[in-house]
């Protein structure tokens, strides 16, 4: 009877939880200037979810890249979420995904079995979203990572960044946020993986159908809810578009397990390196309510899209992402006129 | 008698899930917390003040001694 693999195990950081913090890279990249070229639509420099490179006069493509180590213990589950997240940079483009080149580093000791079912898992989330896998590469290592190199298509005129958003324009949000707490209390032996299975199927839920609604509606900006956690890609999404943005937190979409476990101190070492990223352009009465600020900047990993659409059609995409099955859609907060890049929560 | 409670070198959250093993031993000692980084002692602060205990935590040079009072002390 083999004994069911616990991958949370095997990590010394939680996934995303395990990014180079924002600042240091933000360091980093500064000393590694990119070329540009006339076809490179979207590059770096607004720390946007996938570069658009325009092929001709009706195609562009889309590529992203993400992988980490396990934040559930399952290999499977692992795998459709390591999937899901990447294909959700292209998705908070506007793009559709079409290949997936799958990245993995694994210790053999945990036994090739068991990499079968993260790539199974991968897989079927790939093809799940109409895209397919054609190749990967992997490397022996003591942590088992795992995630896809996504390519995607958009028209060249229609991709959607965060540089568009506009004064009055309505946020919303489709997902809840505190799994990276989740995840790090999984990994503690706090709870088990059937306590969290709604921010798992959450993690695995593919933001195709809330990228394709916002395609349909028309929207003004998105980003999608990863490692910096909601302020760090709301404040990139800001500084993108130099607008400020008010958000109500008692709107925020919260796993209510996550809120529990942030009291008791299970708040992933991200989380801080977050907060150090945008500490200067938050403000606010709930700043003063720490266990909040740690749900706002907890990292996620195959969060949902933060759309900023124009207030007079939020309406119809809240009700169009309802009829599509969009669990979640809610009207987090609006961009306001303020000091650049800063996010007053009410 | 205080009991003391290493976590230096450990990565989140086992700090908090050692420091909550030494809590639920029960005892009237104080126990004191050895930790390396400041994400640990925020951890750690918020475990121990969910408990309701008191506490006081001190940087001495790169490490920081937090303190949670027993009974009777």
């Amino acid at each position: 009877m083999r004994e069911k693999i616990r991958l949370t195990q095997y990590s010394t950081k939680s996934g995303c939880a395990a990014k180079i913090s924002a600042t240091d890279l933000t360091a980093v990249l500064k000393e590694v200037p990119l070329a540009r070229v006339e076809q490179l639509l979207v590059g770096i420099e607004h720390g946007d979810d996938a570069a658009v490179f325009k092929i001709s006069e009706n195609l562009a493509l889309v590529q992203t890249v993400d992988f980490f180590t396990p934040i559930v213990d399952s290999p499977y589950l692992f795998g459709q979420i390591a999937a899901a997240n990447a294909l959700s940079d292209a998705y908070a483009m506007g793009g559709k995904p079409i290949t997936a080149l799958s990245l993995v580093a694994f210790p053999p000791k945990l036994g090739y079995s068991v990499l079968e079912e993260i790539l199974k898992g991968g897989r079927d989330k790939i093809e799940e979203s109409g895209a397919v896998v054609v190749g990967g590469h992997s490397l022996e290592d003591k942590e088992p990572k795992f995630g896809y190199a996504v390519t995607g298509i958009v028209h060249p005129e229609k991709y959607v960044t965060s540089k568009g958003v506009k004064i009055g324009d309505k946020l919303i949000l489709t997902k809840p946020i505190g799994l990276g707490i989740l995840a790090t209390a999984l990994k503690g032996g706090i709870i088990a993986e059937k306590e969290m299975m709604d921010a798992i199927d959450n993690a695995r839920t593919l933001n195709k159908k809330a990228s394709e609604v916002m395609m349909e509606v028309g929207v003004n900006g998105c980003t999608d809810i990863t490692g910096f956690g909601f302020l760090g890609h709301l404040h990139i999404m800001l500084k993108a578009s130099n607008k400020s943005a008010l958000i109500y937190t008692k709107k925020m979409p919260i796993y209510l397990k996550a809120l529990e476990l942030a009291q008791i101190g299970f708040v992933p070492a991200g989380t801080h390196e977050n907060k150090k990223f945008v500490k200067d352009y938050v403000e606010g009465e709930p700043t003063k309510d720490a266990v909040l600020m740690d749900i706002l900047l907890d990292p996620q990993t195959s969060g949902g899209l933060l759309i900023s659409v124009p207030s007079v059609k939020s309406d119809l995409l809240i009700q169009r992402l309802d009829e599509e099955g969009v669990k979640t859609k809610e009207l987090v907060g609006e961009i306001v006129k303020g000091k650049e890049s800063h996010i007053e929560l009410v | 008698m205080v009991k003391e409670v290493d976590v230096r070198g450990l990565s989140c959250p086992f700090p908090v899930i050692k420091v909550k093993k030494a809590l639920d031993e029960g005892g009237k000692e104080s126990i004191l917390v050895i930790i390396d980084t400041e994400v640990s002692v925020e951890n750690v602060s918020r475990l121990v003040r969910s408990r309701g205990h008191d506490f006081k935590v001190e940087k001495n040079e790169d490490i920081y001694h937090l303190l949670i009072k027993g009974e009777g002390s």
